[in-house]
């Protein structure tokens, strides 16, 4: 599907993860475009997954889930290997862009978000924020790194190279809205075919006001790494608490400093 | 209030300088305002330990942007933007009320300030008691010099207790599973300046004289920061995380150490109150200086303990 990209409007990657093979193009293809160099390999003894975690050289990462029973009686019975290629997900409220206080976290003429390498200072507090566990900081540039939603070719009017390159579709670009409609049809359609465990991952308003890229789930979000509507909480939410107990605390400081120290004549 | 929360966040990894930041920004505001409060409301002898403290908070306060550059990852002439916004197209300047990092930033900047000031104050007045007879006139003396000293002990404060709120503005683990962590701080820094300042009125004879209130004030400020600390682990036990402590017990230790150290040295400045000859005098010099030394180790101790808990 060819897309005319325009600046002025929201586009995102819909991941429907029940269509994913574990291929790893999507990381290959990251990695090429972005020319990132990648981690010296390990081997986890996990699964097939040996990229582990979204990082600074890692800016797509294929989780491998296990699901396969200790004592395989029933082979196959759609229960082997949940698979779901991770990515940043340029929240609608992002909890990186709240907290860092260099302004270099910015929303793109694109909707997604995006971290200028000439402006971040590498505090890190984008890191302690992030509930995805995207952000890493690059040893090389001592900078925070994330999937840009290959920034660079959206404004060459290309759509990303992850998207470009999945084999079977499982990662799709386009605008926000008409990859939302899309996400509705392939639910309703697995939800018919008697697949209730199906369902949308930020689709709606309830994790962090929207996710620009958001997934169709074959389980329920802990299962992937990934906090539900409940644990989909906002860093400056402990604000208004924070303050207010340093502030009684502060409060009750003063007055016990003025009951130690006040005037009490010549001792 | 908070919710059985489950993380998937990675650790930002701040470690040892930001621990030391910490540790120092507790002493830099704690010093500034309990000496604001010794030369608003205490007795004209207490000026001299009210000295003793803007001169601590003044040299704490040197460490602190060191140690907040240092951390950087990106290099360290970059640590303006965290100020100044460098965005193209977007310069101006950066305030963000909601992220504590923004605002502390500002906060430090605008309390060295204060801090510079009142320590300069603090040497021309010695250095005008030394060559003149009777008290010296304040340089900043009147309302203005009260409400200068005011408003910099309010952003003292500030200084002191922003970097727990810092840590709980975030999605880590413990962190972000409580509210206490500013208060808890603010107690925990006020009662360290306290001993500093007992500790180090052993090289100024003309702040012994407030060496008892101290200890009480450092009394009364550790029992603040007792009951803060069985709320921080009643909220982290409450969100589920509080299992995340065990592997620094030790730590915890020595921050109830701490604070035992500080209800410990006001219990010997009473017998002390009550009588005693020059080799009691003595014993009591040594006591505050090995209370002291354990109640300030005990507040780096709560920091690590805090810090590396999430992490």
């Amino acid at each position: 599907m060819a897309t005319t990209i325009k600046p002025g409007e929201s586009y995102g990657f819909f991941t429907d993860t029940s269509i994913c093979i574990g291929c790893k193009a999507c990381e290959v293809a990251c990695k090429e475009w972005n020319q990132l160099q990648g981690n010296d390999p390990t081997f986890l003894a996990d699964s097939y997954d040996n990229t582990g975690k979204l990082d600074d050289q890692n800016w797509r990462h294929v989780k491998f889930v296990d699901q396969v029973p200790d004592q395989a009686v029933d082979a196959g019975n759609g229960r082997a290997w949940l698979m779901m290629s991770d990515v940043c997900k340029h929240c609608k409220h992002a909890s990186c862009m709240d907290v860092c206080p260099t302004g270099a976290i910015i929303r793109t003429e694109f909707n997604t978000v995006f971290i200028q390498q000439d402006v971040c200072n590498g505090c890190r507090n984008c890191i302690a924020a992030c509930p995805y566990s995207v952000i890493a900081i690059n040893q090389k540039t001592g900078t925070a790194h994330k999937c840009t939603l290959c920034y660079d070719r959206l404004q060459g009017g290309l759509e990303p190279a992850c998207a470009k390159a999945c084999p079977t579709q499982s990662i799709q670009f386009g605008p926000l809205a008409e990859l939302q409609k899309a996400a509705d049809v392939r639910l309703a359609a697995l939800q018919s075919q008697g697949v209730t465990q199906a369902q949308l991952y930020g689709r709606d308003d309830k994790v962090y006001g929207g996710l620009n890229a958001f997934f169709l789930l074959m389980d329920k979000p802990e299962t992937y790494g990934l906090p539900n509507a409940d644990n989909a909480t906002l860093p400056t939410r402990n604000d208004v608490g924070g303050y207010l107990g340093a502030l009684v605390t502060a409060v009750l400081g003063v007055f016990a400093g003025v009951i130690a120290f006040r005037r009490r004549g010549e001792q | 209030m908070f919710l059985a929360a489950e993380h998937f966040v990675r650790a930002p990894q701040w470690q040892w300088y930001i621990l030391g930041y910490f540790f120092f920004a507790g002493l830099t505001g704690g010093s500034y305002a309990l000496a604001t409060i010794l030369r608003l409301v205490g007795h004209e002898r207490d000026e001299g330990a009210a000295r003793v403290g803007f001169y601590a908070s003044f040299v704490t306060l040197l460490v602190c942007p060191l140690l907040l550059t240092a951390d950087l990852g990106a290099s360290w002439s970059r640590f303006w933007h965290m100020l100044i916004d460098v965005t193209p197209g977007d310069q101006g300047l950066n305030f963000k009320y909601w992220s504590p990092m923004s605002v502390g930033v500002w906060a430090l900047l605008i309390f060295g300030l204060f801090a510079t000031v009142s320590a300069l104050e603090a040497f021309v007045l010695d250095r005008r008691s030394s060559t003149a007879t009777g008290a010296p006139a304040r340089p900043m003396g009147g309302v203005a010099g009260r409400a200068f000293n005011v408003a910099g002990g309010i952003l003292a404060l500030f200084v002191a207790s922003y970097t727990g709120v810092l840590l709980s503005v975030s999605n880590q683990p413990v962190w972000s599973d409580t509210w206490v962590l500013g208060g808890l701080f603010l107690a925990s820094g006020l009662s360290g300046s306290a001993a500093l300042m007992a500790l180090l009125t052993r090289f100024r004879p003309d702040a012994e004289f407030s060496l008892g209130r101290l200890h009480q004030s450092d009394a009364y400020f550790s029992t603040l920061e007792l009951v803060l600390l069985a709320a921080f682990f009643f909220t982290i036990a409450v969100a589920g995380t509080a299992a995340r402590t065990l592997p620094w017990l030790p730590l915890w230790v020595i921050a109830l150490l701490g604070i035992a150290s500080s209800l410990a040295a006001v219990r010997g400045q009473l017998r002390l109150g009550a009588g005693g000859g020059s080799g009691v005098v003595a014993r009591a010099g040594v006591d505050t200086m090995v209370l002291s030394i354990l109640i300030l180790v005990g507040v780096f101790a709560l920091r690590a303990a805090v810090i590396f808990s999430a992490q």
